[in-house]
Order: structure tokens, then sequence, then C-alpha cells
């Protein structure tokens, strides 16, 4: 594969392949057959795919009680409103009931750019990585996105896939596998460690790349599962390199970098930098545009890792 | 009436004072719990669980059983009650409840308590969770039946106005709704709080098929179930008028039993009031 990919489409594609094999399986969202790509799903299976109309928080409770029936719900919506509005429903009828059902958020993070901070969802990792029994993961690439959808069938229990909408390359080898709870070191450095996952895992490899060209070796992890978040990954980055730099489409409070933080805090001190939006609702704009204002670009990435370097003591 | 059905009913109105007594006993005990909605609703579970539901204790996870969902959560002392006098709990484990560790806590958590079919105690998750579940037998063609019983205060909550909507365009005439209708909520009566009425024609115009009986006559609580669905391609609602408390004449509609726990007298007297009713 070469080019840029919407992950969206191998959602479909894997999910459809799965429904082929697998007769529990059903789709449902809240009146969003387009933007979940989900209008060739609803061709070949009607009889398990359910437009519950814009209910989020019955659309939930509903996912329950068809995991209660037997059935593999895959609960499709954006993500603003699927976490949002039934979050809840999320905590109560999926993770503490630990129903079988999995919510597949597409158009995440800043991917609705100029619709505004209603349609923004900067805050969803936050919302569901503290809720237990709840898998949450963020794939990079159509690759990963594929084995997550796979990943998140197999396991018996609630799983948040964060799916983009922003095109992105393949980051992922085509014999890439992909773990639940297990960051990829998609490039080995000694100075500097970049944690990233979703759309700016491609962007924390340019950095690399750029970091290179300064004589700058910086690991690249790509982090796809946010909870449970791989603690072994995070802490040999600590005490293998200077500095951890984490990059996510998502806000800096809560989220990926405050993950990595936890573990860093209380386990493997090093100076560290939460890239993302910053505590603040985006301005309107399109999607790029907020990514290059708020700094999340190859350029601003590696600023912010010479800097934290630099105060690291690690840059003479 | 036949003697076996007479015979039926003495059972039923036997185990729902059982029911009373126990709950009443569980939450003096745990010093927590809702004693008003344990009362107003045991008639209910105890017709359902003893005279309606095909379920098997010994088979608490058999996948072709009839669902029953306690939307209402926090009268959970009823719901563990009936669980234990239908089997599916050993009687002394009741006497956990609420304590630290136990897996009958405050409010039903279907992980770990057999015959609990959903976790609940935040109002309004009920009757999605069994919309789900009756799509997921008529996707499959199956013949179980999904029961859900509300609180009417809890009606309020607008999750169960999507779900109302969804049962009825979805055409499940497997799903039967029960709505405690006891008339009080936790502060204060439903209609000085937010008015529900006219309850009956709201679930009627959302498209069910409703009919109203009264909560604590056993007969007509079994001859309703016996007629579902009340019509093809609809799902039924039951509006159980009853009475908070119901049972002891202290606690009976009185709003401050939503959530008071007798003291040792009070539990006396109550338990005096419900063994004499029952002999």
């Amino acid at each position: 594969m070469s080019g840029l990919h919407d992950c969206r489409d191998a959602f479909v594609r894997a999910l459809e392949e799965l429904a082929v094999r697998d007769p529990r399986i059903v789709a449902l969202t809240n009146d969003s057959v387009g933007s979940t790509k989900l209008a060739r799903f609803r061709q070949r299976f009607p009889q398990r795919f359910i437009n519950i109309g814009i209910a989020e928080q019955n659309m939930v409770g509903i996912g329950a009680g068809l995991a209660n029936g037997g059935k593999i719900p895959f609960i499709c919506g954006a993500s603003c409103f699927l976490t949002a509005r039934a979050l809840e429903q999320i905590k109560v009828d999926l993770a503490y009931s630990k129903a079988n059902v999995k919510l597949c958020s597409t158009t995440s993070g800043l991917a609705y750019g100029g619709l505004g901070p209603t349609h923004h969802s900067i805050e969803d990792l936050a919302w569901t990585r503290v809720i237990p029994n709840l898998t949450v993961i963020v794939p990079a690439d159509p690759i990963e996105t594929d084995q997550a959808v796979r990943a998140a069938a197999a396991l018996d229990g609630p799983v948040f896939l964060r799916i983009s909408r922003m095109p992105v390359p393949q980051v992922h080898a085509a014999d890439y596998q992909f773990r639940v709870g297990r960051a990829a070191c998609l490039k080995n450095g000694s100075d500097v460690t970049l944690i990233a996952n979703g759309i700016m895992v491609c962007r924390a490899l340019e950095t690399a790349a750029l970091l290179a060209e300064q004589g700058i070796a910086a690991r690249v992890l790509n982090m796809a599962t946010v909870r449970p978040i791989d603690r072994d990954a995070i802490l040999e980055a600590a005490a293998q390199t200077a500095a951890i730099v984490t990059v996510e489409e998502h806000s800096v409070v809560g989220g990926l970098g405050g993950a990595v933080a936890e573990v860093v805090a209380t386990s493997a001190p090093v100076h560290m930098r939460i890239l993302g939006v910053p505590g603040v609702f985006a301005p309107t704009g399109s999607a790029q545009w907020l990514l290059e204002h708020f700094g999340l670009t190859p350029a601003g990435i590696r600023n912010a890792a010479l800097e934290v370097l630099e105060k690291a003591g690690a840059r003479r | 009436m036949a003697l076996e059905t007479e015979g039926l009913l003495q059972e039923l109105r036997k185990l729902s004072a059982g029911v009373r007594r126990r709950s009443l006993r569980m939450v003096h005990r745990a010093k927590l719990g809702h004693p008003g909605g344990d009362l107003s609703s045991a008639d209910i579970l105890v017709t359902l669980y003893f005279a309606v539901l095909r379920i098997d204790k010994d088979r608490p996870d058999a996948p072709d059983r009839d669902r029953f969902i306690m939307s209402k959560g926090h009268c959970s002392a009823s719901l563990y009650a009936t669980l234990a006098a239908a089997g599916f709990l050993p009687e002394e484990e009741l006497e956990t409840f609420a304590q630290p560790l136990s897996r009958l806590s405050g409010h039903p958590d279907r992980t770990t308590t057999p015959g609990v079919e959903a976790s609940t105690g935040t109002l309004g998750h009920g009757l999605p969770v069994a919309v789900g579940a009756a799509l997921a037998a008529r996707i499959d063609g199956a013949a179980w039946r999904t029961f859900v019983l509300t609180g009417d205060g809890e009606l309020q909550e607008g999750s169960n106005w999507e779900a109302a909507m969804a049962a009825a365009h979805f055409g499940l005439d497997n799903l039967t709704l029960v709505v405690d209708r006891n008339m009080l909520q936790q502060g204060d009566a439903t209609e000085r709080t937010i008015r529900l009425e006219p309850l009956a024609e709201k679930w009627r115009a959302f498209g069910w098929a409703v009919r109203e009986v009264n909560g604590h006559d056993h007969a007509a609580l079994l001859e309703a179930f016996g007629r579902l669905p009340f019509e093809p391609g609809r799902p039924s609602c039951i509006i159980a008028h009853t009475h908070k408390g119901c049972g002891v004449s202290f606690i009976e509609d009185r709003p401050e039993w939503h959530h008071r726990v007798p003291t040792d007298e009070e539990l006396e007297a109550a338990l005096l009031e419900l063994e004499r009713a029952a002999s």
C-alpha cells in the first residue's frame, strides 16, 4: 500500500469479513451510516444492521442487551457523541457489566475541524481510559486498524476503538502483529523517546527523521493501546533515553500523555513533554490547520523534543 | 376459580409476604436500602419469578431463558430475596447484603450474582438494555422473552423514551415493560415533582400496547401476563398501580421511607404486621 488511507475503510472491511464468519456480529449506528461507512455492511447483512436513530444512550444500552442475548455488537458513531452522550451507559452497561460490546468511534480528535468544538472529540481518551474493564485502542494506520478490529472481536469484553477519518500513510509493515496492551517500537533510538498513537504516529516518525538530521536518535513508540498501558515499554524508554515526548490528537489532560506520565512519575521519573491540544476548546478551522495551530507537526514536535532534551541536560 | 389457580395465588401471596419480611430484615441489618420500593415491587417480582418467567435456577445462563431486567436497581433487597426464594441464591447469603466484599451489592451486579441480567442502579438504563435483549431474540427468531421492571419516577430519565420509540419502531412484541406505579419518588409525589400523567396515554402514543392493573393483586398480574403480547407487533406495557411500602401501615405511601432504615422497634412491628396479614 502507498499513499494516504482513511482508516474507516480498513475498519469496515475487517468488520464485514468478521461478520461473514461470525453470525453473532451485529452493527449499530446512530443515524451515521455515511460517516461510519456502514452502507455496504447494511446491504450485505440487513438482519444484523440496526440504525438506532439519534439516541446514543439508548444505543449503548441496546448494545449491552444484544450482548446479553449472545450477540457481539459493534456500536459505531462519531466519537464526540458516542462517548460524551452515553458515558454513563459505557461505564455501567458495558464496563461494569463486562458486556462483550465494541464501541467504534469514528471522526475522533480534531477531524471535524471547521464544525467546531461541539464536534471535536479531544476529551474521549480521558473519559474512557479512566473506566475499569474497558480496553482503549487508537490505531495508527489501516494495517493496525484491521488487526485492532479483529483483536476487539476476539476479546471477551468491552473495547473502545478510536478510529480517525484523517488520511494517514501506512506506518506498519504488512507482517505487523498488533497486540492489545503492547506498544510497537517503530524506530529504535537512545536519545529521546516519542510516544504517539493514531494519526500522530506518522508525524512522530517524520519528527524522528528531522531529529536524525541533527544527530539525535529518537525512539518512536506507537502506543495504540491506551488502556491497559504498556508499562514495560515506558519504563524501558525512561531507562534508556533521556526524555519522553508524548504526542496525541487529544487534550493534554488525561489522555495518552497522562497515562504515560502516571507511569513515569511514579516509577521512573524522567523529563517529559505532553503534546496535544493544551486544555482549551480548539478554535474552528480545518483539522490540518488545527494540528499546525497547536504545533502538532513534525517541526513542532521536533522543537519540543529539543527543548526537553535541553532541560534534561542531555544536550550540550 | 379453579382450585389449582387458587392454590397458586395462595402460594404467591405467601412468597410475597416472605420477600417483604426478608427485604426489611436485610435493609435493617445493612443499615441501607430502599424499603419503600422493595415493598411496592414484591408482588410483581414474585409473580414474575414463580409464575411467568421461563428460567432455571440450575442454568442461570441458559441461552434460551427469559430475561428479567430490574431497572429499579435500588430495590435490590426485594430482588435478592426473590432470587433466593427461587433458588438462585442461598437464603443465608442474604445476610451479607451490602456487607464488605459481598456479591450482593447495594445495587445488583450481573457479573457476580446469578440471575441478575443487568447491572443497574443508575436509573433509565434497564429499558434500553431490555430492548437490546429483545432485538437479539428477534434476530435469532428465538422464543425467549424479555421483561423489564422500572420505577415510575425513573421515567423522568430521557433514555427511557429513546428506548420506548425504538421498541415500538422495531415492533418488539417479545418485550414487556412493567412500571411500578407507586406515585412516589425520593423526595415527593411524582406528580408534584415532574408530572408523568397521563402515563398510559404516553406509552400508547409511543406505540405500545398498554394495560393497567393492581400491582398487588397476583390474580390481576397473572391475568395480564397471560395475555402477552397484548397486541401482535407492539411492545407491551403493564402499568402496575402499587403503594410504596405496601404491607406495612406506617411505611405505606410515605415518601420518607424511600430509603429510610427501620429501627429495631419498627422492624419488629413491621414483621409482626406482615406475619399477621399472611396468616
